[in-house]
């Protein structure tokens, strides 16, 4: 599988837990005890491999909070 | 405090005349000559936040404090408020910035700062702030000095780029201003004189004890960087026999056991046990205090303390914490133990800003160091002195 050019974000400040993202995209997403979503690689913005680009851009489209973001991934976070 | 240990530079109390006025470039090859770091708690080189910063920005001095055992900042602007103030300037004036503001905490008087700048007619403005641990967050504080609650901003839009004003903001803590003050005067090898190559010149210690025995005199110090941790204490006074382990950093910090006494406070010094000179916290825990019971009184708060914006930070810190504080209890289930370290692994790397991260490296910290303890209470037991735990 390819490595993939985009990370997964999530802003923590807009997310409630809505959880439509884990279950779109349970190959890299998982919910937390209370249904906010886990990384399964346990990385912060975990890259998308190519083959999952389509479906990380569906589960983006499906927050009702634009909390998902597919941001390119030379840009990181300030930590 | 013996005279030998201390090397007073901040807190020397002298005259160190006008400010100088640097270029960019200039203020860049001194960062970068002297290895002047942040003394805020991160630790990142001061000379790559200023390479980083965009033109015309806005300046924020870091007063703010929030480290509940840190008292620093305060002395600091009792003691040596022209110098904050000094800093503040060299850099307004190098970065040619657009505004330059110093924001206070609420324990600590920002009346000598402002007694500083009216006498200089200086343009810096000063604020007094209330707010808790995370108040003094990078993007929270530029949020709240924007008009906004105090609440940490998303890391994909970093205050470098987008803060106060919309403007590129630097957030600088007041010690590093102080330091920078000096540097700017004296010079990268006078800087270097002493502390350690690859951390050099002094820092600021607040130290503190979990009681007035294992800590009969404490205060705030200045140290080289690279002072071993036991010179520290022994300047305090504490009786060695009475202290059970150092948290080293602060609450989002390392606690050491008293086989690292030799540990020099020093970046690379503190590595191997998985610490860093943060903002330059040491508390020193008695041995008659149960470790489990004060880190989960530690948990507590920090849970207490989230800015209630952050999912995993809003649940995951409190049952964190609570099941801390069930482990506490001698005769605790075993799986209770297991639980904990789920939930720290839990919460880390999630949530806008570090406070789950600093929580949980503090409880990792606790179940690492304490492991002890932990088995001793799983039995049923607690060989903490004094108390009917």
């Amino acid at each position: 599988m390819s490595r993939g050019t985009h990370r997964l974000h999530v802003d923590w400040t807009r997310c409630d837990g809505h959880g439509s993202c884990a279950e779109l995209l349970p190959e890299l997403l998982t919910v937390d005890d209370w249904g906010f979503p886990v990384s399964r690689s346990g990385e912060r913005d975990p890259v998308v491999p190519v083959a999952l680009e389509a479906h990380a851009r569906r589960a983006q489209k499906a927050c009702p909070l634009l909390a998902l973001r597919l941001v390119r991934a030379t840009e990181r976070p300030a930590r | 405090m013996t005279s030998t240990l201390t090397t007073q530079r901040l807190l020397a109390g002298l005259d160190h005349g006008p400010v100088p006025r640097l270029t960019v470039e200039a203020l860049v090859d001194l960062l970068e000559a002297s290895g002047l770091t942040g003394r805020g708690g991160a630790g990142f080189p001061t000379v790559q936040k200023i390479r980083s910063i965009g033109r015309g920005p806005v300046l924020v001095g870091n007063a703010m404090e929030s480290e509940y055992l840190s008292h620093k900042d305060a002395l600091l602007l009792r003691a040596a408020p022209g110098l904050v103030l000094d800093g503040l300037e060299i850099l307004a004036i190098a970065l040619r910035a657009r505004r330059a503001l110093l924001a206070v905490g609420h324990r600590l008087d920002p009346g000598p700062v402002r007694e500083h700048v009216a006498v200089r007619r200086s343009s810096v403005e000063v604020r007094h702030l209330d707010g808790g641990f995370v108040a003094g967050q990078e993007s929270a504080l530029v949020n709240r000095l924007d008009g906004g609650p105090a609440l940490p901003g998303d890391p994909l839009v970093p205050v470098r780029h987008r803060g106060v004003d919309g403007r590129p903001t630097l957030v600088v803590n007041a010690e590093t201003l102080a330091q920078l003050a000096l540097l700017a005067r004296y010079g990268a090898d006078w800087f270097r004189s002493v502390g350690t190559p690859d951390d050099p010149g002094t820092f600021l210690v607040s130290l503190t004890g979990s009681t007035r025995e294992v800590v009969p005199h404490p205060g705030v110090v200045e140290v080289p960087r690279g002072t071993p941790l036991g010179d520290v204490l022994a300047s305090a006074g504490t009786p060695l026999p009475r202290a059970r382990a150092v948290l080293v950093g602060g609450y989002h910090g390392t606690w050491l056991p008293m086989a690292a006494l030799d540990a020099p406070l020093s970046r690379e010094g503190l590595a191997p046990y998985g610490a860093t000179p943060g903002a330059g916290v040491l508390h020193v825990l008695d041995q008659r205090a149960c470790p489990l019971r004060t880190s989960a009184d530690v948990a507590s708060y920090l849970a207490r303390e989230s800015a209630g914006q952050c999912g995993p930070c809003i649940n995951g810190l409190p049952r964190m914490a609570d099941t801390l504080t069930r482990l506490a209890a001698p005769g605790a289930d075993r799986a209770l133990a297991a639980e904990v370290d789920r939930l720290r692994g839990l919460v880390r790397g999630r949530g806008a800003c570090a406070h789950p991260d600093g929580t949980a490296h503090f409880v990792a910290s606790t179940m690492r160091v304490f492991a002890g303890h932990v088995e001793s209470h799983l039995r049923g037991e607690c060989h903490a002195q004094g108390r009917a735990a």
